[in-house]
């Protein structure tokens, strides 16, 4: 019969459509040179973090970064794309294999390094948890916020904090959860709230995002340590090394004076510190599975760490942070690589 | 010939005994007049003002919006990036192009006697996909390749809403037929599949297929974010798309049934030649009903971030360079959206009353 | 006959032409292939969460969850578990939903009635609300009514007052509270009793009325001793109640009862756009009473209201529904739009922070969905039981 015979065709197509995927597991790594681009989750919009511009184009410190990787997987900085990610969706998109490394102020946490299958790479911005008030309010000091009414943005570590720090001083505060940083500024600017909780690297750029922002100041306290950084899943220790090895080249360009400028010329360097960095001596890249040069390609298309951090989020930028607790440990900071070699 | 002694009674009334009749037929009628009357009077001269009288039109930046009114200049400076989203201002001759096809097959849809707007329409569901398949993104036939996390705007929202539609009514004819199957097992499968699909809302399937697919797949299958939730409309759609089709095949008397079955044609052969024919052109208005809710519900790929005609506002009145704009980026969407459906609904409510042909049981 | 048919048929048709055969050999196929499917995706599932190290099970719905919510109905604080956002967040999508419901309907009904009302201005009045409302996105009309008329409320310093007990700010409306003292369950005997009086009036006048044909205005005594024994109830106890009112302490009203900003904006969207759905078929469901049916009322001399009340109205109920059903869901699907404006329903509570808190998408999301499948099945079965009551009894 014509219908039975099609239909036992159709069924033989569905099971081999079902079947095909099948495939065997790749490293990440190598599914990433199949792909030719690293997936990067990044924020929908956040100044000096990742932001798109209206014709998609990204930028920021958490977008430099993933940059950084794929100048060091493909030698090109900009074989990366995009996907921005709400809070809630991060985790999730990164256990499912949506993208390859999540690189969206994301604070490092022991449960999330433990029970949600991840691992956080290194620390690309120091931060702590502060507050953004409307002067209206005429307060001082985040302990006398006792009854505020607070924006918050959905599924991040601040959420938990507050309900922490206001347990602590036995106070009372009603929070206002958002799905995204946008709609907490819509909220306070609408007077839904008194109290703007976010990183302390954040709320700078939020107020600017106000229609008078001289009608809110931030805080002085800061009631939480927030290291924002890249994330991995778990379970693929050379991609894990990769991520993590990356980022700390930069930081340790940056101690040894390389910057994208003269990274051409360090390639000449005696140093064997520097040699080693930039693939001129030893193996370093392919131990890690990546051409050896991987340290000389990422300094010149993204540039060092602080090449990095003055571009996106330093002080000549709309944000205008010090370096602070971000600057090298020779610096005072707590930026401090392990050596390459 | 005997000239006519009386004329005919005159027809038109006079605007004073139509008032009479319709405005003031008794006295709780003409207070309710008056009071209803005051109450649109009053509320309707400020919007109109803030509409149009002292809107600002003109101008280069939010500095030249001083009336009281909307500022429409907000939209008209946007306005590239609410209909293209991210899409290279170079290419987007291409969407143009599909947005022109798009026009040319279903406008005469609206036009009772054009010539073959039948074909137009077929076209239309058929080949217009195809079209778009190759041309939106690009990447073969020497045509640079736009990824679809650069696509936006009210062209997302016409993608999502238009390959649901065309996508999820295949299926649905399927779970119909299998909802109305005299096979016990297939028929239990169609309505849990069916009843569940059409329990959960959408926002729950939309970030189940963003962010949870990739978990049931094998490793190393994945598809683009927007082809996720793709693939979450589709499935959520077809289920009241199958409903909507069950009722259609529901309405078809059982005489065609036995006349088919009488003539010894076999099931796909009775389906396919007898029944879905004119079940089909019976829910045309169903089908056409369930396109303009879906199309509203486009917009929920906002809260996973997509960046569809209202994700591209929302995204935009945060923007510090427009002040206070979001009353006239909602007005805006608004608009866009109530042009479509109502357009549509217009469609379908006219050809309802058209397609009425007394089958009703 | 037997005989023969043994005799000079061979055997019957071929099996595979036989329509049981084959219906049986499909239906096989078809549940052989459902479960291949559902089995390589829980299989996909479960080795890919093991090979990428994600905690599963339910366990995480006893450990503390660490993160406050705005509103609750139940006793709340970040003390308690994740398994306590669940009931939060369930009982915040059942209030919404039931408030919801029951204003939709409200509204629906009243502007339905508007559009078919003989009265020019008032019918176009409703054509408009209807036609403009129902073509624009929900998700849209939330946001207007939760950005664009938040920011145009007074701040609570500057409150808009009704007499010192109402005050509405961009904080929400604060209404004063009722506090019940000692005796007030005097006052609960009282409703009960008169309910009980009600019902017995409205047997009573049914009696009278099928013995002698006279009408007792049950609705306006009804009415009257609903509203007077439990007031009297009330006094004879010593007005045993105490309002709570709300009044600004630190940066906000403290006391008395508040509708937050993200409940009304979500309600009132909700109500107004499920209403103009709720209005076309209450339309439709009038214009369906052929008017013949009205006619034949007048003829037996039923007075207006009569015969809107005994022929039009339960009649058009039956047309009316079926499509109501399936608006009452639509509803309750729609309130989880609420995530998108920061109201602590299900899906932004539990599908929202509980689940990226603990990270375990599968469980959570799954238990979302029981939870929407439970509510819409419960919503059919109770209107399919009304529908049967209401439906023609075929004698």
């Amino acid at each position: 019969m014509n219908n039975t015979k099609s239909i036992a065709v159709g069924a033989v197509m569905l099971c081999g459509v079902l079947a095909a995927p099948f495939a065997s597991a790749a490293t990440t790594l190598e599914s990433v040179k199949e792909k030719g681009h690293l997936q990067c989750g990044v924020t929908s919009g956040l100044p000096g973090f990742s932001q798109p511009d209206d014709k998609g184009n990204w930028t920021g410190i958490d977008v430099d970064t993933c940059r950084a990787f794929a100048a060091a997987i493909f030698g090109d900085a900009q074989a990366v794309e995009f996907t921005p990610l709400t809070a809630k969706e991060r985790f999730t998109a990164l256990q499912s294999g949506e993208i390859d490394v999540l690189s969206r102020n994301t604070t490092w946490t022991l449960t999330r390094d433990a029970s949600l299958g991840l691992n956080f790479t290194g620390t690309n911005y120091y931060d702590g948890q502060g507050f953004l008030i409307n002067k209206d309010i005429g307060v001082n000091d985040a302990t006398e916020l006792d009854g505020a009414t607070i924006c918050i943005q959905a599924g991040t570590t601040t959420e938990l904090n507050l309900s922490d720090y206001f347990r602590s001083k036995g106070m009372e505060y009603q929070p206002i959860v958002f799905d995204t940083s946008e709609q907490t500024v819509q909220g306070f600017a609408a007077g839904r709230c008194d109290v703007l909780t976010s990183d302390r690297s954040q709320l700078a750029a939020l107020r600017s995002k106000l229609n008078d922002p001289s009608s809110a100041k931030i805080l002085p306290n800061t009631i939480s340590k927030e290291p924002l950084g890249p994330v991995v899943r778990q379970g693929d220790d050379q991609w894990f090394n990769i991520i993590k090895w990356v980022l700390y080249a930069q930081i340790n360009a940056e101690e040894l004076g390389v910057t994208s400028d003269n990274a051409d010329d360090m390639l000449k360097s005696d140093n064997p510190s520097i040699q080693r960095l930039l693939g001129t001596d030893g193996d370093m890249g392919a131990k890690l599975g990546l051409p050896d040069d991987f340290g000389h390609k990422v300094i010149k298309q993204v540039g060092n760490y602080g090449e990095m951090y003055d571009r996106n989020v330093g002080p000549d930028t709309p944000l205008g942070l010090d370096r602070g607790v971000n600057a090298l440990w020779t610096d005072g900071g707590v930026l401090y690589a392990p050596p390459l070699r | 010939m005997a000239e006519p002694m009386l004329k005919p009674p005159k027809i038109a009334i006079s605007p004073v005994d139509w008032m009479r009749e319709n405005l003031f037929s008794s006295w709780y009628n003409s207070l309710l007049t008056i009071v209803v009357g005051y109450l649109v009077v009053t509320s309707a001269w400020p919007l109109f003002s803030w509409l149009f009288f002292n809107a600002t039109f003109l101008g280069e930046d939010s500095s030249d919006c001083t009336g009281t009114g909307a500022c429409w200049l907000f939209i008209s400076q946007r306005l590239n990036f609410f209909i293209y989203g991210f899409y290279p201002d170079d290419l987007q001759w291409r969407v143009d192009v599909m947005f022109l096809l798009l026009a040319v097959c279903f406008i005469p849809q609206f036009i009772e006697r054009f010539p073959g707007r039948k074909w137009f329409g077929l076209f239309g569901l058929t080949g217009l996909p195809v079209i778009g398949y190759f041309l939106i993104p690009g990447g073969n036939f020497g045509l640079e390749e736009v990824q679809s996390s650069k696509w936006g705007g009210l062209m997302l929202t016409l993608i999502l809403a238009y390959i649901g539609i065309i996508a999820s009514l295949p299926i649905g004819i399927l779970l119909a037929l299998g909802r109305r199957s005299e096979m016990p097992i297939i028929r239990g499968i169609c309505v849990v599949f069916i009843e569940v699909w059409r329990a959960v809302p959408l926002i729950t399937v939309l970030f189940m297929a963003s962010v949870m697919l990739p978990l049931f797949l094998p490793d190393g299958m994945n598809f683009e974010k927007l082809m996720r939730a793709l693939i979450g409309i589709t499935l959520w759609q077809s289920a009241y798309m199958a409903e909507v089709i069950r009722g259609g095949l529901q309405a078809i008397p059982r005489g065609q049934y036995e006349a088919a079955d009488a003539l010894g044609l076999g099931y796909w052969k009775k389906t396919g030649l007898i029944i879905l024919p004119q079940a089909l052109k019976m829910v045309i208005p169903g089908i056409v009903n369930t396109f303009i809710s879906l199309f509203k519900d486009t917009t929920l790929v906002l809260i996973i971030g997509l960046f569809d005609i209202l994700g591209t506002v929302q995204s935009t009145i945060t923007d510090p360079a427009w002040q206070n704009v979001a009353i006239e980026g909602y007005v805006f969407v608004a608009f866009c959206f109530w042009v479509f459906c109502f357009g549509i609904s217009r469609y379908s409510q006219n050809l309802e009353r058209k397609l009425d042909t007394g089958h009703k049981t | 006959m037997k005989k023969q048919a043994t005799d000079s048929v061979p055997a019957g048709p071929k099996p595979w032409y036989d329509p049981r055969v084959r219906s049986l050999f499909f239906q096989f196929i078809a549940i052989a292939l459902v479960f291949w499917g559902g089995w390589t995706l829980v299989d996909n599932t479960l080795s890919n969460m093991q090979s990428r190290g994600i905690s599963t099970g339910f366990g995480f719905l006893g450990e503390t969850s660490g993160f406050g919510i705005i509103m609750s109905l139940v006793p709340y604080d970040s003390t308690m578990t994740y398994g306590r956002t669940f009931v939060v967040g369930l009982m915040n999508t059942l209030l919404v939903s039931a408030m919801g419901i029951v204003t939709a309907t409200i509204i629906g009904f009243v502007v339905g009635v508007a559009r078919l009302s003989s009265n020019w201005l008032v019918a176009k009045l409703a054509l408009v609300y209807i036609e403009v409302i129902r073509n624009i996105p929900l998700l849209l009309q939330i946001f207007f009514w939760y950005f664009a008329v938040l920011g145009s409320l007074p701040s609570a310093r500057q409150s808009l007052d009704v007499g010192g007990t109402f005050f509405l700010n961009n904080r929400g409306l604060y209404l004063p509270g009722p506090v019940t003292q000692d005796g007030f369950g005097l006052v609960w005997g009282a409703v009960i009793a008169a309910i009980v009086a009600v019902i017995g009036l409205r047997i009573w006048a049914k009696e009278r009325q099928l013995a002698t044909g006279a009408i007792f205005p049950t609705f306006r005594v009804g009415l009257a001793i609903l509203v007077v024994v439990p007031v009297a109830g009330y006094f004879v106890a010593g007005a045993p109640l105490e309002w709570d009112l709300p009044e600004l302490k630190g940066f906000n009203f403290g006391g008395g009862i508040t509708i937050i900003p993200e409940l009304a904006a979500l309600w009132i969207a909700l109500s107004l756009y499920t209403a103009s759905f709720i209005a076309e078929i209450v339309r439709s469901g009038i214009l369906s009473v052929s008017g013949g049916q009205t006619e034949a009322a007048k003829a037996l001399g039923l007075p207006n209201g009569l015969t809107l009340r005994l022929v039009v109205i339960p009649q058009a109920m039956r047309v009316i529904i079926p499509p109501l059903t399936s608006q009452y869901l639509n509803l309750a699907k729609n309130s989880s739009l609420a995530t998108a404006i920061g109201y602590p329903d299900l899906v932004a509570v539990f599908m929202g922070t509980t689940l990226n808190q603990t990270g375990q998408a599968v469980e959570v999301v799954a238990i979302t969905m029981a939870v929407y499948l439970t509510i819409s099945l419960s919503i059919s079965l109770v209107m399919n039981i009304y529908n049967r009551a209401v439906a023609i009894k075929e004698r």
